[in-house]
């Protein structure tokens, strides 16, 4: 093309001698003459006026979704839970559970694709509660108050059948195996921890972690990163033949409700009246989460040693707290890298140190240009987030003393407990054990009356009453706790 | 406690299951109803504090910033919102301001640095996609339309518009698109640090007037 098609190329009186784009050095500068020449100017190229009458096209914007319908999702949240209470604790159904999981896996799953999540709101909550600046929408705070004040009165309904991600992962569960005792209490902890770490991140404005790493949603939409889809494909594998195995080992708000759920004012009971001691509800439940009867009395050769070991872990509880807590803010220095701030002012002094040769417009060039802008102001942000990560340290550090110290307090604690039942936090109320319960069979007509009292005759001798289901009652036919009704 | 011998009456169903552990209070009484009593208390202490939780969180909920957005002067067309955003293909477009557009023949938006001819052939343009239209209007001015079905949001044309034109040209999260993340996927690794939430009722930053240069 010849240069004089490019002095044409803007017609203005102004700059009609004006070569562009001849070579890129003398592009570069006629620019920086442009730039100095319009330092004031608002247009380099002012629009034109359409001899022929052109109208400009207007620039679209296609609105989002109204906000309005957050509210309806979390109206509809509302009536989930209220359904999931009643079918629980008064229909007592698991297929109206099923059901309900559906509906849920179906809307707050794959048509509303994740976000707005309970299990994401409680960042929301907390960076607003540790930062002023930080507008909290009012129904992301609904959606982190409502399934706990449910679970404070009638246990874990939200599990049952209104989280997508446990009715995702409750639907495929199709070979149940029990994980061992040791490895359920010791997993059972890295909820708490992992709610601490995402409270300290969130509350630090350093990003929203649970989110981040959330194995689900990107199965809801199909869409997400490689490593994220992964993780959540073998989520979904691993639930197959372990029950629910990111609300029980890694859901954070899980923990949240398990801690709420175990001073429920009602509570799902596998027999609607008295219990067979027949175990057939322990094998059913795929959780973990039903306990043996007990009678609560102290055995006389164990109990001074129970004592001295109880009386070691009150001691030890505090000591544990302060001691992971330091550990906990020593490590709040290296983890505020987390924070964007932090990263940034790093990588700027790292620049200084030993410089890189990034690419000019790389990411990584143009954020250490914006590091340039203002090293002191960005330095002194990063120690103010650092400081906030050495209390965070602490903060986090003594929670997880203090679960560390509460698991092994409540595994030496004695319970009284008449009747094999769900333990109160652990149970994420999904029905199952009413199906397999003789009482509950009885109670809707599905077993002769007589079968109960043909059990009762054989207390100890297990399975006489459950002849519907022969292979559940031959499972549950090991030995059982003496019965003390006997 | 019931006993196979006196079994009580099977409950109708539709009875909600007794708060107790206990069925019927009897020998066994004090360590359960301590318990109890605990329990009614943390139960308290539960409330009370997800009560405090709920009216500090209230205390927060103010002018509704919800949405996404790039701030078009912090941008610095770094080509992340082309491949960070959760979807495919990201919700993050081009989109055209053109009244601040000086219509230029040879576009810095549209052409490469070293265009062979000013015509619309594919190895003169910028585009990766071949997502900007380009369409004569009248001697010289040429109009240029951003065809979103093609836009990859990779700022190119951005970068082109906003380095030697009048910055028409800039980044939009489009909000049919955008599935509102709780956490952006790109604002978290943006390197101008500019995606804010904006308030419900104005999702977008349009330029009306060329950014200081």
């Amino acid at each position: 093309m010849p240069p004089a098609a490019h002095a044409t190329a803007r017609a203005r009186p102004d700059r009609t001698r004006v070569r562009r784009a001849r070579v890129p050095a003398v592009l570069a500068g006629v620019c920086l003459v442009l730039m100095a020449l319009n330092a004031t100017a608002q247009h380099r190229f002012p629009p034109p006026d359409f001899e022929g009458g052109h109208t400009l096209p207007a620039t679209t914007t296609p609105a989002p979704r109204a906000l309005v319908l957050e509210y309806v999702d979390f109206g509809l949240l509302l009536a989930g839970l209220g359904v999931a209470a009643w079918l629980t604790l008064r229909r007592r159904s698991r297929r109206g559970v099923v059901i309900l999981s559906l509906a849920s896996l179906a809307y707050f799953g794959f048509y509303r694709e994740g976000c707005l999540c309970v299990i994401g709101s409680i960042q929301n909550v907390a960076l607003a509660l540790a930062d002023p600046g930080y507008v909290l929408p009012a129904f992301a705070l609904g959606f982190f108050v409502a399934p706990l004040a449910v679970a404070l009165f009638f246990g874990r309904a939200f599990c049952a059948g209104v989280c997508p991600h446990g009715a995702l992962q409750d639907l495929v569960l199709v070979k149940p195996v029990k994980v061992p005792s040791w490895l359920e209490h010791a997993l059972g902890i890295l909820p708490f921890v992992y709610l601490g770490v995402g409270v300290l991140a969130a509350a630090t404005g350093s990003g929203f972690i649970i989110c981040r790493y959330d194995p689900f949603v990107p199965l809801f939409r199909l869409s997400g990163s490689f490593s994220l889809l992964v993780f959540g494909g073998a989520m979904l594998l691993l639930s197959l033949f372990v029950g629910r195995p990111y609300c029980r080992f890694l859901c954070p708000y899980g923990a949240l409700l398990k801690m709420a759920a175990s001073i429920s004012r009602w509570r799902v009971r596998t027999t609607p009246d008295y219990c067979t001691q027949c175990r057939l509800c322990e094998e059913s439940c795929p959780f973990g989460a039903m306990r043996e009867p007990s009678s609560g009395a102290a055995d006389p050769t164990t109990l001074v040693a129970e004592r001295k070991r109880l009386t070691g872990l009150l001691v030890l509880t505090p000591v544990l707290i302060v001691a992971l807590g330091w550990i906990g803010s020593r490590a709040g220095g290296p983890a505020s890298l987390l924070h964007p701030t932090v990263a940034l002012a790093e990588s700027h002094l790292r620049q200084e140190r030993a410089p890189m040769n990034y690419p000019p417009q790389s990411p990584e060039a143009l954020m250490l240009v914006r590091a340039r802008l203002d090293p002191a102001a960005l330095l002194a942000q990063a120690a103010a987030v650092r400081r906030r990560f050495i209390v965070g340290g602490w903060l986090l550090g003594g929670w997880i003393g203090l679960v560390l110290g509460a698991k092994w307090i409540s595994l030496s604690v004695r319970r009284h407990r008449t009747d094999f039942e769900p333990d109160r936090g652990a149970c994420l109320s999904c029905a199952r054990c009413f199906e397999f319960c003789p009482n509950e069979r009885v109670r809707r007509g599905l077993l002769p009356p007589e079968a109960l009292v043909l059990k009762a005759a054989h207390a100890g001798l297990p399975g006489a009453g459950a002849g519907a289901r022969p292979a559940a009652a031959q499972a549950a036919s090991r030995p059982v706790q003496p019965c003390p009704h006997a | 406690m019931s006993s196979p011998e006196n079994p009580k009456p099977p409950l109708a169903a539709g009875t909600l299951a007794e708060p107790t552990m206990n069925p019927t209070p009897s020998d066994s009484t004090p360590p359960v109803s301590r318990r109890q009593f605990l329990r009614d208390g943390l139960r308290a202490a539960g409330v009370a504090g997800l009560g405090g939780v709920a009216g500090l969180g209230a205390a927060r909920t103010g002018a509704r910033e919800y949405y996404w957005q790039i701030d078009p002067d912090k941008c610095v067309r770094c080509g992340r919102c082309a491949t960070e955003c959760v979807l495919q293909q990201s919700a993050v477009k081009c989109v055209h301001a053109y009244a601040i557009c000086g219509y230029c023949e040879l576009c810095t938006g549209y052409f490469n640095p070293e265009p062979n001819a000013l015509n619309t052939g594919a190895e003169n343009q910028l585009c990766p996609t071949s997502a900007i239209r380009r369409t004569f209007i009248e001697d010289p001015y040429y109009e240029y339309t951003i065809d979103e079905q093609l836009c990859i949001g990779c700022g190119k044309c951005v970068e082109g518009c906003s380095r030697f034109g009048n910055g028409s040209l800039y980044l939009q999260v489009r909000h049919d698109r955008c599935l509102n993340c709780n956490e952006c996927a790109i604002a978290r690794v943006c390197a101008g640090d500019a995606f804010r939430r904006v308030p419900v009722d104005q999702p977008y930053l349009l330029r009306t007037a060329p950014p200081a240069h």
